[in-house]
């Protein structure tokens, strides 16, 4: 991580630790920093050139002029993320909140549509852009192993929001459809039913697709009998229909009655089943039967969840500048290339010495 | 000369993967070069992927081979058909991943383990073999047999509960949000294990969790709680309009002249609080404490005007600004996506011409491509089961006439 004197700007973005501001207790810059080396190095210093040369990649979002490195070194990849890819040239200001709304905004926020559409949540405009900066960056250096080549790579973020927008983009691209967005699930052409619902203790549970196959109908019948349920939902005769006729298919709603109150009939247990059971109960129980539903979390929630644990998703890093350890979010793949062992954020300079003491 | 070079084209990918979470991941494989061949199974006409024969449809016309979102994430690749009940099926399949690079997969935990292609036997066929399993909360852990799609995988790792208004339920998000980020996060696993491999000659098994996916796209959120032990979950929270890191106020999307028009503004700092300021004549209040004043008033003066003119009356005062766009406005009046090439129109041997979402990089030297359609059900079995895999002609009719393909 290249910072100019006197710190990269995140340094300065809320939250901090124990709420005091510090150049080392951004936790934003604790979050997306983690185990990087860091050093300080202004751009017109003839070191950054000389570690330039000692790079596999560059990644940078400042428009940095790539050609006289790349010169140097015809092997070098340097990944450019901007807001509207490098020939606009930095012309419009942007922000996540704007990238988004040129792409997923539309799609999310309330049935009401006088209530204004909603930016998802953590800056994902960014997320997005940097996911695909990363891929991009692993190609790139997977083509130059086979080719030799280095190479520009221009990543639009504008770009990247509207390529993530699923149906919405693709209902126009195909059908000319415009999706309208919906409390809670996803946007479409035609008004569905809600699949956020209170569950007993008040917390929301997602009621998932409702069952379709007869192996689900028969599942949800087993549930709410273990429950002492059964005879107590109104709609457990549509239930057994659906296992004797062998489920139903979703192409078959529009045009068959029985197959739609049978759909119905399933979509309606779910409801009701989380409506006298707490949250959790409700997930996990409605998992055990081999229905797809869930539980809506807080982001803090996620990390004392029993299966993130066991899978050591939460790691406990020591931070020298508070004095004790935080718990962070870990990486999400298992595997020999990714052991899961992230190590903190570098402080300001923390390894000039190591990384600029060989430059000359 | 230089850009005919195909970045990936030395890779070969035993694709089972569906819907977008995984699809995603060996679209943007085969859009740089990669040879994905997309396995399906004949006895369902591949309607595991729900998306094969789903809405869109162009021209009204519907069946497995009309799904417009399927179309949409498997273009540039090869489809085969293989029924692993069958044991020629398993030995063909065998013989595929004997000259695969990876071996790709987003079916819930276990399946290609009972199938007998768990990782240790694929890793019997190919000892450098690299197999990428995603599924929603991974293959290890008390919930690895839960079953998810993108809403719920949305609403347990946080993402659902972050979007949203205060004093109100949880928008969430309006799309299958982390079926994308599911696919991009599995593409860069895919590409992480072949660099390994490329440097140590390793083969593995990357087990990703599609949940802890979208969960470490909220890591100030969380830090905040572990550190500060402040939780999202608290009164006038959440509130994702708003900007709290980093902080920015006014922030937020305002009513404009029309039928559902919305304009976003993003006001960083002093010198662009003074510009809408002086813009929209509005008197000086402490703009993080008097938020909710500012907001109305803000709405007050964009509700009768333009989107689109209000936007760029904002952005030349170098306020960041945009129009919510709607998806045509994005699609066919957007100078900047039609100069990017971002909606290519591929060839689909059903579907006729189609235009399809692009790839928002470019490369200097290997850029992307996406001419070709998504593969109709077993379109290219004569090319790998005969041109790959060297079976006669009469061999493969004898397979078609045994149900193996």
């Amino acid at each position: 991580m290249v910072e100019p004197p006197g710190g990269h700007h995140t340094r300065g973005y809320e939250p901090f630790a124990d709420d005091e501001p510090g150049l080392e207790r951004s936790l934003w810059w604790w979050h997306y920093n983690t185990s990087k080396k860091g050093v300080v190095l202004a751009l017109d210093d003839p070191r950054f050139a000389a570690l330039v040369d000692t790079a596999d990649l560059v990644l940078e979002a400042h428009y940095l002029d790539d050609a006289p490195h790349r010169a140097r070194r015809p092997e070098l990849i340097w990944v450019s993320v901007t807001p509207f890819g490098r020939a606009e040239g930095g012309l419009r200001q942007a922000t996540d909140l704007t990238v988004l709304a040129g792409g997923p905004v539309w799609s999310c926020g309330y049935d009401d549509h006088s209530i204004p559409p909603v930016r998802g949540g953590g800056n994902q405009g960014y997320h997005t852009a940097s996911l695909f900066a990363v891929a991009s960056a692993l190609t790139a250096y997977l083509a130059r192993t086979v080719h030799g080549v280095g190479q520009l790579v221009d990543v639009n973020m504008h770009a990247c929001a509207n390529v993530t927008t699923e149906a919405a983009s693709y209902d126009w691209l195909v059908a000319q459809r415009t999706v309208q967005r919906m409390t809670g699930r996803h946007a479409g052409v035609n008004l569905s039913t809600a699949s956020i619902a209170p569950a007993a203790d008040g917390r929301m549970v997602h009621t998932g697709v409702p069952p379709r196959s007869a192996r689900e109908f028969a599942s949800l019948l087993r549930w709410l009998g273990e429950l002492g349920l059964r005879d107590a939902y109104p709609e457990s005769f549509f239930l057994d229909m659906g296992v004797e006729r062998g489920g139903v298919q979703m192409t078959e709603l529009r045009i068959d009655a029985e197959a739609m109150a049978i759909f119905n009939a399933g979509r309606e247990a779910m409801r009701f089943l989380a409506e006298r059971l707490p949250a959790y109960e409700f997930f996990v129980g409605a998992q055990r039967c081999g229905l797809a539903a869930g539980i809506v979390y807080s982001p803090e929630e996620v990390i004392t969840d029993p299966h993130f644990v066991a899978r050591g998703f939460p790691v406990e890093i020591y931070h020298d500048e508070i004095g004790r350890s935080a718990v962070h979010l870990g990486l999400p793949f298992v595997c020999q290339a990714a052991p899961g062992a992230i190590t903190r954020a570098p402080h300001l300079g923390e390894h000039d010495a190591e990384i600029l003491g060989p430059l000359h | 000369m230089a850009d005919r070079l195909r970045a990936l084209a030395h890779l070969r990918i035993c694709d089972f993967t569906g819907q977008l979470a995984g699809a995603g991941a060996t679209r943007w494989l085969a859009a740089f070069g990669a040879q994905v061949i997309r396995i399906e199974d004949p006895t369902n006409q591949g309607r595991w992927d729900i998306l094969r024969g789903g809405e869109p449809y162009k021209d009204d016309r519907r069946g497995i081979e009309f799904g417009g979102g399927f179309q949409n994430h498997n273009v540039e690749k090869l489809g085969i058909t293989l029924n692993l009940r069958t044991e020629r099926g398993k030995d063909l399949l065998r013989e595929l991943v004997r000259v695969s690079d990876v071996v790709t997969e987003n079916y819930a935990a276990g399946v290609l383990d009972r199938w007998g292609f768990g990782f240790e036997q694929l890793k019997a066929l190919r000892d450098d073999i690299i197999y990428v399993s995603n599924c929603g909360f991974g293959q290890r852990g008390p919930y690895r047999e839960f079953r998810t799609w993108g809403p719920i995988v949305q609403a347990c790792c946080g993402l659902t509960f972050a979007s949203g208004l205060p004093d109100m339920e949880s928008a969430g998000w309006g799309f299958s949000y982390m079926d994308h980020h599911g696919g991009n996060f599995m593409a860069v696993a895919i590409l992480a294990a072949l660099v390994h491999r490329q440097r140590t000659g390793e083969g593995q098994w990357v087990d990703m969790s599609c949940t802890e996916a979208g969960a470490s796209m909220l890591g100030p959120v969380v830090l905040d709680y572990t550190v500060n032990g402040r939780p999202l979950r608290r009164a006038g929270m959440p509130s994702s309009n708003r900007s709290q890191f980093p902080r920015m106020a006014p922030h937020g999307i305002y009513p404009c002249a029309g039928d559902d028009e919305w304009l976003a503004i993003a006001v960083r700092d002093e010198r662009d609080w003074s510009a809408v300021r002086d813009t929209m004549q509005l008197p000086d209040r402490d703009r993080f404490g008097d938020e909710d004043v500012l907001d109305a008033e803000i709405a007050s003066w964009t509700c009768s005007r333009d989107k689109f003119v209000v936007a760029d009356v904002l952005q030349s005062r170098r306020v960041p600004a945009a129009a919510v766009l709607k998806p045509h406005e994005r699609i066919d009046d957007d100078e900047n996506t039609a100069a990017w090439g971002l909606w290519p129109t591929v060839s689909h041997r059903e579907m006729g011409e189609v235009r399809v979402d692009g790839v928002p990089v470019h490369f200097s030297e290997t850029d992307w491509r996406i001419e070709n359609g998504a593969p109709c059900l077993g379109q290219h079995n004569d090319a790998v089961f005969g041109g790959l895999l060297g079976l006669s002609s009469d061999e493969i009719d004898t397979l078609r006439a045994e149900g193996v393909i």
